[in-house]
């Protein structure tokens, strides 16, 4: 399997990528006070194992046409793929002051019209699944051997349109596709397991024709095998990926928090959740 | 206090007469083809375009959502079957995943009936698709008052709904000899686009014409000094027949036809209006609210063309169940009803 991240000689651990990627979204929430921070400290790990370990793609050159495709359906999780954008060297760092400002390329919810790496216009959830299932049958009509992973939430798994995209995607046995969920049981009116989503989610996945995992969604050991096995499994059918996740992950006053949807953090509680998280830089 | 459902609807469950055998007219179904009307007419020209232009653009492939046969697409799945995508009931994916190939360099021609594009999947092409521009190709057949099915099959109001929708060109093309020019030009143009069906065995109506589909333009069809109808779709046919039979009563009809909803040709139809001396009258087979006739009216009033003005559209209702031929007549499109019509406001 071709990885251009681990073929480029990084000495750059996965923890020290996520670790980036929390404290780039940590300082894009500081500028507008408030946003879906807890959603970006959660997802981390997920993007980390994403772009610095399973995915293929040129920072220089976002439309490669040989590169991974990563379809973000939830929008407003845009901070957290800045952050990775920021740390993969697809975005500059410097644009961190403008995140949500007028006329800036980073704009809250994620529009692929924006920002250089934002595959699609995500936002109205239930779409992106969709999308990814017309990409993958595209990639194979041109024999493409990329893969199309989409990010979406527990909370979009309440839309009908993403069980009618999991149906077609064991149909057109879309091997190609990658379906990452994140699981962090929280939707805007609270928690999803009230909802609609269940505790039963990779089987239930699993009972449709996918193949389906379910893992800690901030452990990074746990990450990595589970992308390597969603990338080399031999049966032509879908992957999915079921990611437990925190949300607020590494930030315990904010983790403490009862609501994380949307979160407003005090002017001076920002330099409080950046120093914590610098204390505990990994090596 | 709850109010029984009974009250709160209209019962159309009231026995009129029953004919006599003879008088019988039968429910026009899903399947049948628009009466030609005494034209000759031209078998699925949309899927035999389509199959045509695909022999030259590889980046072409056909998606629908368990209606390929009713759409005319099953003769280019028949063709070209590596190039079909059946998307199965599922109107939402149908669109997305529309998009998905979009993306990745192809021109998708998506098919479904009008109501499902316009009502159930309207979120997914306005984000997927228009949002991003996209070049997917949706359409649609049973568009208007095209069926006797009922309301559930019945699309009077989906230009209007597409119309709001920024990016999209919006198309009501006339007959077999448009649908077929319509579906080459879309394809050649590079974003999203609404284009209503006819299929089956469709009446060749502008060929004695010698008309050419332009993809923004209204073209008149038939000069005429005392009426000048604006229409669109099957309703342009109907103007052409309601003119020949006014002309035998000394009124003298010009027929604008006006295929491209959006961007509407408000240069041509302006100017034309503006030549004063006409009442101008617009035909569609679409809801009085929100297609071609409020279209006009306001390219007309925005730029302060004020002349007399009538509309000839469906009702602002759910429509009744029936056959075609009861229905177009009880709704006032048919050739006698759009000659009478006139009449009447010419009188008034």
């Amino acid at each position: 399997m071709q990885n251009r991240r681990e073929t480029s000689g990084s000495n750059v651990s996965l923890a020290q990528r996520a670790w980036a990627i929390r404290r780039y979204a940590l300082q894009m929430a500081e500028v507008q006070g408030q946003g879906y921070i807890g959603q970006a400290l959660g997802v981390a790990d997920m993007l980390a194992t994403s772009y610095f370990h399973a995915m293929d793609y040129r920072p220089d050159d976002p439309e490669w046409e040989g590169r991974d495709r990563f379809y973000l359906s939830i929008g407003h999780y845009a901070i957290a793929l800045y952050a990775a954008l920021i740390e993969a060297g697809i975005l500059p760092e410097d644009e961190i002051e403008t995140y949500g400002m007028d006329d800036s390329r980073m704009p809250m919810s994620g529009m692929a019209a924006y920002t250089p790496g934002m595959e699609i216009t995500g936002g109205s959830l239930g779409q992106g699944l969709g999308i990814a299932v017309g990409a993958a049958l595209g990639l194979k009509r041109k024999s493409s051997k990329s893969f199309v992973y989409n990010m979406l939430s527990d909370g979009e798994l309440g839309e009908g349109s993403t069980w009618e995209a999991v149906m077609s995607a064991v149909q057109w046995k879309l091997d190609n596709l990658i379906a990452i969920v994140d699981f962090n049981n929280q939707q805007a009116d609270g928690p999803t397991l009230e909802a609609l989503a269940t505790p039963a989610e990779a089987p239930k996945w699993a009972a449709f024709g996918w193949y389906a995992q379910e893992v800690d969604g901030n452990d990074l050991a746990a990450l990595v095998e589970a992308f390597d096995n969603a990338r080399n499994h031999p049966d032509p059918q879908p992957r999915a990926i079921i990611c437990h996740t925190k949300m607020c992950k590494g930030i315990p006053f904010l983790e403490a928090r009862e609501s994380t949807h949307f979160i407003r953090v005090e002017a001076d509680e920002w330099a409080k959740a950046i120093a914590i998280l610098d204390e505990d830089k990994p090596l | 206090m709850i109010i029984p459902p009974s009250s709160r609807r209209k019962s159309k469950y009231t026995l009129r007469s029953v004919p006599e055998a003879g008088d019988r007219v039968a429910t026009s179904a899903m399947i049948a083809s628009l009466d030609a009307e005494g034209r000759d007419t031209i078998a699925a020209p949309f899927g035999h375009a389509l199959v045509d232009l695909a022999k030259t653009r590889e980046d072409i492939v056909g998606l629908s959502a368990d209606l390929s046969k009713y759409t005319d697409l099953h003769i280019f799945a028949e063709a070209h079957p590596d190039r079909f995508y059946q998307m199965g009931m599922a109107e939402a994916l149908l669109m997305s995943a529309a998009a998905g190939l979009a993306r990745e360099g192809f021109v998708p021609f998506a098919t479904t009936y009008a109501v499902f594009a316009a009502r159930r999947a309207y979120d997914f092409i306005a984000m997927a698709i228009a949002e991003e521009n996209l070049p997917v190709k949706i359409c649609c057949a049973l568009p208007g008052l095209t069926t006797g099915y009922g309301p559930s099959h019945q699309a009077t109001e989906d230009l209007a709904i597409m119309r709001g929708m920024p990016n999209l060109t919006v198309l009501d093309p006339c007959d077999a000899v448009e649908i077929d020019q319509a579906t080459r030009a879309i394809a050649d143009t590079p974003g999203p686009v609404y284009m209503r069906l006819l299929r089956g065995n469709v009446p060749n109506v502008l060929g004695e014409y010698g008309y050419k589909f332009e993809l923004g333009r209204a073209q008149m069809i038939h000069e005429g000094s005392d009426v000048l109808i604006i229409s669109s779709g099957f309703m342009t046919m109907r103007a052409l027949d309601a003119a020949k039979a006014l002309a035998s009563d000394g009124v003298s009809c010009a027929i604008l036809h006006s295929p491209t909803i959006k961007p509407l040709d408000a240069d041509t139809i302006c100017s034309e209006a503006a030549k004063g001396g006409r009442l101008v009258v617009t035909a569609e087979n679409h809801s009085i609210i929100g297609g071609l006739g409020e279209a006009v009216a306001g390219a007309l009033m925005r730029a302060q063309v004020h002349v007399p003005f009538r509309q000839i559209a469906l009702p602002d209702e759910f429509l009744d169940a029936g056959a075609l031929p009861t229905l177009h007549d009880q709704y006032g499109i048919t050739v006698e009803q759009i000659a009478a019509r006139i009449k009447s406001w010419l009188e008034a």
